[in-house]
């Protein structure tokens, strides 16, 4: 019977690991781990049990009694997704008696729901439905009397309905077809950790609530989606299903917003999307999903996107709709003359860490064999470059060591920088159900995050410093684990160089790295980094996650060797449970820098100068390549406004808006005779480029992307690119038109290139990863199924690898004139400069980047809610909203880049990291005052980008 | 580009090298080998020929360790 049970059937109950238990269910023999439910184990045998409120996802609570058994020697009849197997259990899940009782429970419950099946959104996907068939039920016996779902009764109005609950752009909530099931109440709880659900009332009056019984909107409620997933019936029901109906089949793809890479199912009728559901074997997210995957994809579909290539000889002119044919030779002439006149070095390219890994290496490949030359850069240089130098100076390799379940074996977090409930948000739910369960949790970062208000967590500790100082604290986290003798000796000797370590221990020891000292410069108080120190290192699992609040500094790459040496210290590396997390921005961060989207690494982090590499590419590619480091994004800006840089060609990117000062950036994209933007809307970037190629969404192609645990996952294309290619068959015409002679024909033959090409991924291809669901790299004939914990036996690079991290105080220093201290961040509900989120209903959310202020700064300038402020630095000055704001410390303000009218960037400076010249976005020092409207730069900017967006009416 | 831009960099460079142990100048130029484009440690060494003001001195020092700008590459 076995053989019948398809993966992602819905179990009834979670898998549990044990001792294995034999029992008997219906005559079949079933052996299942010990603390599985009957129902489970009943399902393993391929019985499935009838059940309203038990699904896989969550625990059992046995309420709706449907599920009921018979075991041999028991009286009564247990509910058997509460029923824990016991070895020689002799089940029985059929019989008169179960029968009965089921009719019983199903006439109960559906008296008290519509009987309007055939014009209802969940019609032929509705688990009641399923359940009355399944018992048998053919009458219901009850007269009409109280009920939910009825308007109005004879009489009058009845009091016990209300209307339907549309305040979501998303999902409706109808409280007419409740069976209060409570499965959503859990999911919230369980599931996403918000506790935005409850049920008022008891027995008949019993009913689902958001919050304190106000509408799903106005509650904590951060549509996610887990409820709507969970809800048996049509109560909680996608918008969506409700005016296109029920999907016909599905597609397994990948997210393309953020560094978790959740699978989906993309549920399909036809070629249209129905609905984007988390998929429940996707290794990542584990079935569970953020706003932004599970609903915000609308902008597949925005009237905005530019379908037809475009042209024009200057960015004066309006925009030229032209075939891609014309707009190809056009570019294809620019880029050669260019070549001809200034050599390949005044050429360059930025690849995307929003497209796939195959669109990457094609674009990076198309630099360094087309053009010739490496000038070949990312927007990782702009958000993780620093992760990349940083761990591959210590421990050998470029990329976080965990898989994200992981998490479920720490005791400790130390989450620094990263704000994961907005910028990571299903990591977060995984990382709150561990806080709950009693891990402790210690974040560094100027801001109260909201991951330390998760419900029912234990110990929480706040570390808020001063932007900037992250190298002055980490190194007093060090100070006092040397001091006070908390290092793991066995693991540094064993696995580390003993004099390094000693080195680095005289080092941490100094005075000026001690709690006392460096809590007057940083503002945290001496008392909280000991203790910081002391939980860290005195778990048996502590682990470290950060984001963009290590990297986007002047001393980013420092900060994160100082977090490997914490990590290598404690011994904190090499299983599960522990390790080094980066949490990555966009969708295929690490695969676009694993591409060798560096200028001076080629695929797999190897260093052009390295003749052998090189050999292995030019035998690939048939050219010669260029040993010379190329320039990074701010370099080439710099040569372009010099004159010795005149031609770029940008995937996926919108730099204007996403890079720091936003002038210079203009500046630099100016003075270029060749910008070739490839995107989906006409972006900020595209008002300074001579050709526009229209790119296709992540539902239009195949390829993979690379999360941020290294994990390869499939994209797959559910629908015909609307603009007529994949991006990667865009790169490979223009490759073709200067001559490249690319004949690839799908994107499993880049694949195949890639691992013939670089070692890590030597073992990874389109079969094996439509076979396996997905990969972690590195995937070779030394690790063929991937490795999911890194550093296992040994680091990378040999020995662990200890360097001094002194604190250098940024340039960028509050004085009289800018006495405050900006920095950044992004919220859930947006994505990024907010291409996509924007043109969605995640508006509803997020309609402006607002900035926040602690009462005390906005009280002495005058400042209140919601008043428009002018916020400036010394490059440049914004006006936007202010929210006044406890979540930031005082001398701190903060604000989110994820609108262009705002343009935050405006405002940032040129300040870098030094090791990668990762922009330091998130110290910049800032005054704050009174203003009653947008800025000059502001308002011309308008002006001028609409004016840029021209489009000449088409000739006839 | 500009050559405090350039200067600003190297001396970021110097800064950490300088914190830690060994020569900082062969910390930098290594770095400034693997990283900066032909053209980049060209305008260096020529900033360094012109006296160097504003540079700090252990980039000054790492000045013989720099690599002088390969040929461009020909194409085949
Ligand atoms: S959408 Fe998510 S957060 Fe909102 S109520 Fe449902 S489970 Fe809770
Ligand atoms: S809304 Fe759906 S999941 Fe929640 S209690 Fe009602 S029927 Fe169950
Ligand atoms: S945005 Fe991130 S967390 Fe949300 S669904 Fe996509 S991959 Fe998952
Ligand atoms: S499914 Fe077991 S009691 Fe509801």
């Amino acid at each position: 019977m076995k053989d019948f049970v398809l993966p992602g059937r819905d179990m009834g109950t979670p898998a549990r690991q044990g001792a294995p238990v034999s029992l008997t269910i219906d005559g079949f023999a079933v052996t299942v781990p010990a603390g599985t439910s009957v129902m489970r184990a009943a399902a393993e045998a391929g019985i499935r049990i009838p059940k309203l409120c038990a699904t896989d996802s969550l625990e059992p609570i046995g309420a709706c009694r449907l599920c009921a058994v018979e075991i041999e020697g028991q009286r009564g009849t247990p509910t058997s997704c509460t029923m824990l197997v016991a070895p020689g259990m002799v089940v029985r899940t059929q019989t008169e008696t179960l029968a009965r009782h089921r009719r019983g429970v199903m006439e109960l419950t559906i008296s008290d729901h519509p009987l309007d099946c055939l014009t209802c959104a969940a019609n032929g996907d509705c688990e009641l439905q399923d359940m009355a068939g399944a018992v048998g039920l053919r009458d219901v016996r009850y007269t009409p009397g109280a009920n939910h779902f009825a308007q109005r009764t004879a009489e009058a109005p009845n009091p016990e309905w209300r209307p339907k609950d549309t305040s979501n752009p998303y999902f409706t909530y109808d409280p007419a077809k409740c069976i209060v099931c409570m499965r959503c109440v859990r999911a919230c709880e369980e599931v996403q950790g918000t506790f935005a659900l409850t049920i008022d009332g008891s027995g008949f009056a019993s009913r689902v609530v958001a919050g304190q019984d106000v509408s799903f909107m106005e509650s904590d409620c951060v549509s996610c989606g887990a409820c709507v997933q969970s809800c048996p019936t049509a109560t909680l029901q996608e918008n969506s299903v409700i005016e296109i109906g029920t999907p016909e089949r599905s597609i397994i793809t990948t997210c393309a917003y953020c560094g978790v890479g959740c699978s989906f199912e993309a549920q399909m009728r036809g070629d249209t999307l129905v609905r984007m559901v988390p998929w429940k074997e996707g290794k990542a997210n584990r079935g569970h999903s953020c706003v932004k995957g599970r609903f915000a994809w609308g902008y597949a579909q925005h009237q905005d996107r530019i379908l037809k290539p475009m042209i024009r000889e200057a960015i004066t002119d309006p925009w030229r709709e032209v075939s891609w044919d014309e707009a190809l030779a056009f570019a294809a002439a620019r880029l050669t003359a260019i070549r001809t006149a200034s050599g390949p070095d005044a050429l360059g390219v930025i690849t995307s860490s929003r497209c796939t890994n195959e669109e990457t290496y094609l674009v990076q490949k198309l630099a360094r064999a087309v053009f010739g030359t490496n000038n070949t850069d990312t927007c990782a240089r702009v958000c993780h470059s620093p992760t990349g130098y940083g761990l591959k100076q210590t421990f050998g390799t470029s990329a976080g060591t965990q898989d994200f379940d992981s998490v479920e074996h720490l005791d400790c977090a130390l989450v620094i920088g990263a704000n994961p409930t907005d910028g990571h948000p299903v990591f977060a739910s995984r990382l709150r159900k561990r806080l709950r369960a009693g891990a402790s949790l210690i974040v560094i970062d100027p801001r109260r995050i909201d991951l330390l208000d998760t419900p029912h967590m234990g110990e929480g500790l706040h570390l808020p410093l001063r932007p900037g100082t992250n190298v002055a604290v980490l190194t007093a986290l060090a100070h006092v684990i040397v001091t006070e003798g908390l290092y793991d000796e066995a693991f540094i000797r064993a696995r580390c160089d003993w004099d390094e370590f000693a080195d680095y221990m005289d080092f941490a020891a100094r005075p000026e790295n001690g709690p006392e000292a460096v809590a007057a410069l940083s503002g945290v108080p001496a008392e909280s980094i000991r203790q910081a120190a002391r939980s860290y290192a005195g778990v048996p699992n502590g682990a470290i996650y950060y984001g963009l609040g290590v990297t986007e500094h002047s001393q980013g790459s420092t900060t994160v060797m100082a977090i490997a040496n914490l990590a290598m210290m404690t011994g904190n590396i090499g299983r599960p449970g522990v390790g080094v997390n980066p949490l990555r921005g966009q969708n295929n961060v690490q695969g676009s820098c694993d591409m060798g989207s560096f200028p001076h690494e080629l695929p797999g982090y190897r260093h052009v100068s390295d003749p052998a590499v090189r050999g292995i590419f030019e035998a690939a590619w048939g050219v010669r390549l260029s040993p010379e480091p190329g320039l990074r994004i701010p370099n080439m800006l710099d040569a372009a406004v010099a004159g010795q840089f005149r031609a770029i060609y940008i995937q996926g990117e919108d730099i204007l808006q996403s890079d720091p000062d936003t002038r210079h950036v203009a500046a630099g994209l100016a003075a270029m005779d060749c910008v070739i933007v490839h995107d989906l809307f006409l972006n900020e970037t595209a008002a300074y480029a001579h050709v526009f190629l229209p790119g296709s969404t992540f539902l239009e192609k195949d390829g993979t992307f690379t999360n941020a645990e290294r994990r390869i996952n499939r994209v797959r294309r559910v629908m015909a690119p609307k603009n007529g290619f994949a991006d990667w068959e865009v790169t490979q015409l223009l490759a073709n038109a200067m001559g490249g002679g690319w004949a690839y024909t799908h994107p499993s033959e880049v694949m195949d290139e890639i691992a013939a090409t670089t070692p890590g991924f030597a073992g990874v291809n389109y079969a094996m990863l439509d076979a396996r669901g997905s990969v972690q790299w590195p995937c070779n004939d030394a690790a063929p199924d991937g490795s999911p914990v890194m550093h296992v036996d040994g680091f990378v690079r040999g020995k662990g690898r200890f360097i001094r991290t002194e604190y250098i105080a940024t340039d960028e220093r509050s004085g009289p004139r800018f006495p405050l201290l900006l920095t950044t961040g992004r919220v859930l509900s947006q994505y990024n400069v907010g291409a996509q989120t924007r043109r969605t209903e995640n508006v509803a959310w997020h309609a402006e980047d607002v900035l926040e202020i602690h009462p005390h700064d906005a009280e002495v300038r005058g400042v209140k809610q919601g008043d428009f402020v002018r916020l400036a630095s010394r490059v440049g000055e914004i006006s936007l909203r202010a929210d006044v704001t406890e979540k930031v410390a005082p001398g701190v303000v903060y604000t989110t880049f994820h609108h262009p009218g705002t343009q935050a960037n405006v405002v940032t400076t040129e300040n870098s990291d030094w090791a990668t010249n990762c922009p330091e976005y998130k110290v910049t020092a800032v005054q704050v005052s009174a203003s009653n409207g947008p800025s000059d730069w502001q308002t011309d900017y308008a002006a001028r980008i609409s004016a840029a967006r021209r489009i000449a009416p088409a000739a006839e | 580009m500009s050559d405090d831009k350039l200067a600003r960099m190297a001396n970021q460079i110097a800064a950490f090298f300088a914190t830690q142990p060994g020569t900082a100048s062969e910390g930098i130029a290594t770095h400034i080998n693997d990283n900066w484009p032909g053209a980049m440690r060209a305008a260096l060494l020529a900033e360094i020929a012109a006296g160097g003001a504003g540079l700090a001195p252990a980039v000054i020092a790492a000045a013989p360790r720099l690599r002088p700008p390969a040929k461009a590459a020909v194409r085949d």
